[in-house]
């Protein structure tokens, strides 16, 4: 057993800091400023059944944490709003008893109004809080509020139009496969599938569609059910190596039908009246970091199409649905740190300049079997290169 | 410079390698606690380089039990300082053993379709496993004695490292009794009717991508210590002794204890960051061992001889860590149900308390229904528990900028199919981590209780599972 020091969590290192920043301060005196080891000021706070106590009631500008310490016996959430009481600055929620969560808001110079929510409910336990002007250079907050809703309602519109390409494009090969056209129902495979591949992250959300339509032989438990595209995937690029036995007419009929029926009710669910209201910022960033994860998981290593070997059509389907997400973000991004804005426009050219590199045809690409290993790393490095700051868009645009 | 002989110092009366060696009770404690808590004197092959010639310290143990009548005492080591754990007793060391920090696990294949074949491999395996747990070489002439043109009968490189509380755990997988899992359907060692019910190949769970190199194997043998070194030189040795009858399959290094199996221990973090294994079966709950671990005599009437025995469960779970870096906090605490700094559960307390998965959150559970914690828990697996002993391991990278790292997930359980089988089932299929691990090797053995403390080893001596051989 060693005996070298053990590291501390970044929690209790940062609250233990903060106490000592903040040891015998009283009201109205300052968080911990730049000068502390967080790199930010920090405000703890703590929650209980009657009380919201923050260890100080104004702050510097700029970057702060409030460190959220539950310390009633409910779940409990705390909000920094702005000076109406009403807009949300920013939000830490579901915090267990006895848990501590930090909220980490760009603060601009103001007057806000802070609430612990004990038991989540209710108008919360509200205080005024003061942000001083520290000189750093923040954006106001809130005033990103009207591109965010326009980048929700573009997103939504942008899955609602993929959903119905989708549908119109199953329609087509569901015909051509129930009809014994195997080649038109090769060709139309991949580019169908790519209206799915764009909008993985949303289809995906339902969890009830996803497995149906979507599973791999081998994501399969024994005795479970195969249906959805890789099972007529199988069946139209059969493997040649081992006994397969084609789907009967009756077959073919029953699992086509069974995908169009649910692919019909995804173009429902993403048509539906309060699709909208399902999609927000935050959701639009993961789905971008999701589609490059598909990627790096799935596309490169060829396991998602491994009997058609259409892989780079999935794969410039992910970066195309990636790309579309972070644009419709990607105001608020310059907005709010325009060299991740830079940084992801270059990387994303990037990726494609790779992709492009290996396209045949207009609109198609080569055999994933074609790819040597050092051209499969050389795609690797670009989706990781993008992966990695695409993973800092959400909390950029959340905060 | 030469070190003395103290092994044969001592067993001057019996020159020949293969001469029975007696496994005594030379440790304290072992007869309280058969096989496995015991924690002895320490004992290092280094103390043996300074140590007197001629009446040289055999001894691991610090006891004055004595190694047997005629035989050197060993002045008594230090206090506080114990590594050894012995091999002999009741049931196997390295179950309940405290987590030791390094694991060299290996399945074997055997070669050979003779009964009496196996039987001497366990013999052989059985009495270097007993002299390598009490830090002596595999073999009696060791590094640097016996013949000089032929080669040692220890490899050499564990030569001056501590015992380290090596234990070496062996199981015999279902290929070793069914005549459906070799390759001409042959029952080869007579040994089919014997085969304990619940001891089939693991079925195909969803989304498993296990490869054959990393699957399966007829015996498997999980060395573990303190130091690397110790537990390689075992697998090493073991394999060496192995030549003719049985083949190293696969193997696996595995490093930073990823569960505690004492109250004692700390939970360690596996290589998500988060503390795991926190609910494991600790060899002081006697109770829970009882029920979850150990095959009770009557389980199985076809294989009484697994009675005092478990079943170990193996799999090898690479974790797609870069994906996993980048995904937020939020993500990864929802996908654990624990908060990454302490390891409290979502719905609140600190590690130890027990999950409330009915606390209500502003969007479902505190404790997402498809949270790790959520889907492996006895309460949403009929009461199931293991006892997980698993390790970290990272085996380089993949070609593609990608570390190869993961869990090698170790469990020992009382009945795979009603303990391990559902509850991975229901973790493939639902739990949100999914997304990021994959499951590349996989298997299962049966772990026959041990050789009883104060058995004889060597030629005709008592070896690891003969109650089954020998009903």
């Amino acid at each position: 057993m060693n005996s070298t020091t053990v590291r501390s969590t970044t929690t209790a290192g940062l609250a233990l800091g903060t106490l000592l920043l903040t040891a015998g301060c009283v009201a109205n005196s300052p968080a911990a400023g730049p000068g502390d080891d967080t790199g930010a000021g920090t405000v703890t706070v703590s929650s209980t059944a009657e009380g919201c106590e923050l260890s100080a009631t104004e702050a510097p500008s700029g970057s702060l944490v409030f460190s959220v310490t539950n310390d009633g016996e409910e779940a409990t959430e705390f909000y920094l709003l702005a000076e109406d009481g009403e807009r949300i600055v920013g939000e830490v929620e579901n915090i267990g008893p006895g848990l501590t969560r930090d909220l980490v808001v760009t603060a601009a110079p103001g007057r806000y109004v802070t609430a612990c929510k004990p038991g989540m409910t209710g108008e919360g336990i509200r205080a005024d809080f003061t942000v001083t002007d520290s000189g750093a250079d923040v954006a106001p907050t809130g005033a990103l509020g009207d591109q965010l809703d326009a980048a929700v309602h573009n997103y939504a519109e942008y899955v609602e139009d993929e959903s119905s390409e989708l549908l119109a494009g199953t329609e087509e090969f569901v015909a051509a496969y129930t009809a014994g056209d195997d080649a038109a129902a090769r060709e139309l495979y991949a580019p169908t599938r790519a209206h799915w591949e764009r909008m993985e992250p949303v289809a995906e959300s339902f969890g009830d569609l996803d497995p149906r339509m979507d599973l791999r032989e081998a994501d399969l438990a024994e005795g479970q059910e195969w249906t959805g595209w890789h099972l007529l995937e199988k069946d139209l690029w059969p493997p040649k190596d081992e006994k397969y036995t084609p789907l009967t007419g009756a077959e073919r009929t029953k699992y086509a039908d069974l995908l169009l029926a649910d692919t019909q009710e995804l173009h429902d669910r993403t048509h539906a009246a309060d699709f909208e209201d399902t999609i927000d910022a935050a959701s639009i960033g993961n789905g971008a970091k999701e589609l490059l994860d598909e990627v790096a998981t799935g596309k490169i290593t060829g396991e998602e199409e491994i009997w058609s070997h259409t892989d780079l059509v999935d794969f410039q389907a992910n970066v195309d649905g990636a790309r579309v997400a972070y644009e419709s973000l990607r105001d608020v991004v310059v907005a709010k740190d325009d060299e991740l804005a830079d940084e992801l426009d270059e990387r994303f050219d990037a990726l494609q300049d790779e992709l492009d590199a290996h396209r045949d045809g207009k609109d198609g690409f080569v055999s994933y079997t074609d790819l040597t290993d050092d051209q499969v790393r050389t795609l690797s490095v670009a989706v990781d290169a993008l992966s990695e700051p695409l993973s800092r868009l959400t909390a950029t645009v959340v905060l | 410079m030469r070190r003395p002989a103290p092994r044969e110092a001592a067993a001057a009366g019996s020159p020949d390698a293969t001469a029975p060696q007696t496994a005594e009770d030379d440790t304290p404690d072992e007869g309280a606690k058969p096989g496995t808590d015991a924690r002895p004197a320490r004992f290092s092959r280094r103390a043996l380089l300074g140590g007197a010639v001629g009446a040289a310290s055999v001894l691991a143990g610090g006891s004055a039990a004595g190694f047997a009548a005629g035989r050197a005492t060993a002045a008594p080591a230090p206090a506080g300082t114990n590594d050894i754990v012995p091999f002999t007793g009741g049931h196997q060391a390295g179950i309940t053993t405290p987590v030791q920090e390094h694991l060299h696990f290996a399945a074997f294949d055997l070669t050979t379709d003779s009964r009496d074949d196996v039987v001497a491999l366990l013999r052989r395996w059985t009495l270097a496993a007993d002299r390598m747990t009490r830090g002596l070489p595999a073999g009696p002439h060791g590094t640097d004695g016996g013949p000089y043109d032929a080669p040692p009968d220890d490899t050499g490189e564990a030569e001056g490292l501590a015992a380290a509380n090596l234990t070496v755990t062996i199981g015999f997988g279902p290929t070793m009794f069914t005549t459906t899992g070799t390759p001409d359907g042959a029952d080869r060692f007579g040994l089919a009717d014997r085969r304990p019910a619940p001891l089939e190949n693991l079925p195909h769970f969803p989304a498993d991508m296990l490869e054959d190199a990393r699957t399966g194997g007829d015996l498997a043998v999980q060395a573990c210590a303190d130091d690397p070194q110790v537990a390689v030189h075992a697998v090493r040795n073991l394999a060496r002794l192995a030549f003719g009858t049985a083949t190293v399959r696969w193997s696996q290094l595995g490093y930073g204890r990823t569960s505690r199996t004492t109250k004692d221990q700390s939970t360690p973090r596996n290589l998500f960051g988060f503390k795991d294994g926190t609910a494991n079966i600790v060899a002081e709950d006697h109770e829970a061992l009882a029920d979850h671990v150990w095959v009770a005599p009557g389980d199985d009437a076809g294989a009484d001889w697994l009675a005092g025995g478990s079943y170990l469960v193996a799999r090898r779970i690479r974790m797609t860590v870069e994906t996993w870096d980048r995904t937020s906090l939020r993500e990864q605490e929802n996908v654990v149900g624990r908060t990454k700094g302490h390891g409290a559960p979502l719905s609140g307390g600190s590690e130890t308390t027990a999950p409330d998965f009915t606390a209500a959150g502003s969007h479902g559970p505190l404790v997402p229904a498809d949270s790790h914690v959520a889907l492996a828990h006895p309460s949403a697996n009929d009461g199931a528990r293991l006892l997980r002993r698993g390790y970290n391991y990272t085996d380089g990278s993949d070609g593609l900028g990608k570390l190869d790292a993961g869990l090698f997930f170790i469990a020992f359980v009382r009945d795979p199919a009603r303990q391990y089988i559902p509850m991975q089932n229901r973790i493939s299929r639902s739990d949100t981590m999914m997304e990021y691990l994959r499951h590349t090797g996989s298997g299962l053995w049966a772990v026959p209780p041990a050789v009883p403390a104060g058995s004889t080893l060597g030629e005709a001596g008592a070896y690891l599972g003969q109650e089954l051989f020998e009903a």
